[in-house]
């Protein structure tokens, strides 16, 4: 079983966070990053070529992660795989006792660094978490039975303040634990009222899956205006103004996380916060401490190796 | 071919440029004489198709002339013209041949004077330019 | 429609460099409607390869013709005897024009004079957009007529995504994002049942992804 899976099924409030793997072959940053990480999270997202940037593949940064005494979520996109690597992809991750796969369609390709490549989008993240499930029940998406079957605990993303409307957002986030998500992370929370309505939709929806609310620490006034310029993103004017007024704009962003975090706990549904501070993570143990969150709840480590036992 | 003076060939709407262009004749304004001026019934009637036709034909430069805007007797002919003639100068400019030697003017009938002007400017214009290089008028199969 | 438009003329220029008598052939099908390859725009073309040449100090003949469709093999044949008489020739119709005109010489070269977007149409004068990919499986049935393989930037079958904002794409608020307005008609219908279920995976093998496609109709078949 996988260590963020039983924390959630214990009901503790959980704590993930991020690690953007490098953009060469060097993964001993990665591992350095897990060895900080891992005493104050339970599980570390590897993201997968993030705004469509090529980078050391998720799979083997999940790896380092692992070997580094961490717990990994592997991130897997649509963006670059048709339903063939897709499924090779989960079967190697389980092989390599990586059962949490956070299933996204991913960020366009024209974000990225490489505009002109081919997107493959021949699943959306929805038919990915049902296509993960079916796996671990043993089929593949052609219906062919698996021998040993992959042990995933699929995840999906959920973005509270996109369109149409917050009920919208949430009803696809019910439609998503339908397709098989067993946990959900959001984009990162700065206007919690925004964030309030969204799960008070969840909530009506029964509460389908438990929801770990995305939090970034801003760095500075300026990246959180930059953040504010891309579509899907909601930032607070409150944060802008704190930022832009503070002295100590770092101390700024971490007093804010906290505080968010904070308020987040108390927001009815909220299963975990999920730290996004790519480039920042030294930010992150002061965060979860200063949170009030540690230590982290102590996990009996259980084998998983392999297919199902 | 050796020229001593550009030809410039002026499309000219009925309703505005060309009575200008009859004005400044009437007036005995001097203008260049090296302006070949061609009636249309409106400067929306000019296809680009025209304007690389006379300039293959040999002229230096071509001039399209239409009523002053929100004048036009068609209501928007005048402007689709402008508009014509603006993506013919990017044309122009991918075939090696000089924008500014195509232009687009607007006038009305009452503009005798105006129009001598431009002519006069034009044909300044075009001797300032690299004399063109002309080819062989001859139409396969026509 | 077929939606095209015209192929920067600096790149027709590079494959016509050697040519002699230049054919520019026309097409009066969807390329004429969208301004792109039709009679006119044939003899714009011819003009102004001449222009071209001419100013280079290389004469070129360029002739304009126009067939009804250049993707009904006996108007594609009718343009044979004016084929022999250039040594390269400019299509202007579709890829399958041009396809087709190359079947009809094949020693010869015939250059694509356009570049072949999308089905699409015009929504305001000057203004074509995309809305049909031809996947070969059409949904349109159950998206409330708008097509979430050629109006969405991903392909999505369970959208919106999260990036859509105000009712725009995340790709390019110039574009509307499809699954907003699907959510928004299916609602307005009454319909939700679509954007409840789980769209399960689409099969493109129809879509080209199984091959060139062919259709044969037995009751048309000579
Ligand atoms: S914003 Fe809308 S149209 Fe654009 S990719 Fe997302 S779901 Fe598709």
């Amino acid at each position: 079983m996988s260590r963020l899976s039983e924390v959630l099924a214990a009901g503790r409030f959980a704590v993930t966070a991020e690690i953007g793997p490098p953009k060469h072959a060097d993964a001993r940053k990665v591992r350095e990053l897990a060895r900080l990480l891992a005493p104050c999270t339970d599980a570390q997202n590897l993201t997968d070529n993030q705004t469509a940037v090529v980078r050391l593949c998720s799979l083997a940064a999940a790896v380092h992660v692992r070997e580094a005494g961490g717990e990994p979520v592997l991130q897997l996109t649509c963006r670059d795989r048709n339903r063939i690597a897709l499924q090779s992809d989960l079967l190697g991750a389980a092989s390599l006792g990586i059962e949490n796969v956070l299933c996204l369609t991913g960020d366009h390709q024209k974000f990225g660094n490489h505009p002109q490549a081919k997107g493959v989008f021949d699943l959306d993240s929805v038919q990915l978490l049902a296509m993960a499930r079916g796996m671990g029940e043993g089929r593949f998406l052609n219906g062919e039975e698996i021998k040993a079957p992959p042990r995933l605990f699929p995840g999906a993303a959920e973005n509270p303040f996109a369109g149409p409307s917050a009920a919208f957002r949430a009803a696809r986030l019910a439609k998503k634990a339908r397709a098989g998500a067993r946990f959900i992370q959001t984009q990162v929370v700065y206007d919690l009222a925004g964030f309030q309505a969204f799960m008070a939709a969840v909530r009506q929806l029964g509460n389908p899956v438990p929801v770990l609310a995305g939090v970034t620490p801003p760095k500075s006034a300026r990246a959180l205006k930059y953040m504010q310029g891309i579509p899907g993103f909601r930032v607070s004017e409150e944060a802008l103004r704190r930022m832009e007024g503070a002295s100590d704009p770092k101390e700024e962003g971490i007093r804010l996380a906290v505080e968010l975090i904070r308020q987040l706990r108390e927001v009815p549904g909220v299963a975990g916060v999920h730290i996004m501070a790519i480039g920042w993570e030294e930010a992150v143990p002061r965060i979860v401490e200063e949170s009030g969150l540690m230590p982290r709840p102590e996990i009996q480590e259980t084998d998983g190796i392999g297919g199902a036992a | 071919m050796t020229r001593s003076e550009p030809l410039l060939v002026a499309f000219c709407c009925y309703w505005c440029a060309y009575a200008a262009a009859d004005l400044a004749g009437g007036m005995r304004l001097s203008y260049p004489p090296n302006v070949r001026v061609v009636e249309v019934p409106c400067s929306g009637r000019v296809e680009p198709e025209l304007i690389l036709r006379a300039l293959n034909e040999g002229a230096d430069g071509v001039m399209v002339a239409g009523c002053l805007e929100g004048d036009c007797h068609y209501q928007r002919g005048n402007l689709r013209a402008r508009r014509r003639v603006e993506r013919l100068r990017r044309l122009l400019e991918e075939l090696g041949v000089e924008p500014e030697r195509v232009e687009m003017f607007n006038l009305s009938a009452a503009m005798g004077p105006r129009f001598a002007q431009i002519v006069a400017e034009m044909t300044e214009r075009l001797r300032g330019l690299p004399p063109r290089k002309f080819q062989a008028v001859e139409e396969a199969g026509a | 429609m077929i939606v095209a438009q015209a192929k920067p003329f600096p790149e027709l220029a590079q494959m016509l460099q050697d040519a002699r008598r230049v054919l520019v052939a026309g097409c009066g099908g969807c390329v004429a409607v969208c301004q792109a390859g039709g009679e006119q725009e044939a003899r714009i073309l011819a003009e102004a390869i001449r222009l071209w040449a001419g100013e280079q100090g290389r004469p070129m003949e360029a002739r304009a013709v126009v067939v009804p469709r250049q993707c009904e093999p006996e108007w594609a044949q009718s343009l044979g005897p004016a084929m022999d008489e250039a040594d390269v020739v400019v299509s202007l119709g579709c890829g399958v024009g041009v396809g087709f005109l190359a079947e009809v010489r094949p020693g010869m070269r015939v250059l694509p004079g356009l570049n072949t977007s999308f089905g699409g149409g015009t929504v305001s004068p000057g203004v074509f957009e995309e809305r049909c990919r031809m996947c070969g499986d059409c949904v349109l049935g159950r998206t409330g007529g708008i097509c979430p393989v050629a109006r969405c930037a991903k392909n999505l079958w369970n959208g919106p995504c999260g990036g859509s904002a105000d009712g725009r794409c995340e790709v390019d608020p110039q574009v509307s994002c499809a699954w907003h307005q699907i959510a928004q008609r299916l609602t307005a219908r009454g319909e939700t049942g679509f954007l409840e279920e789980i769209a399960p995976p689409k099969d493109w093998s129809t879509a080209g992804d199984g091959g060139p496609r062919r259709i044969v109709r037995e009751d048309l078949a000579s």
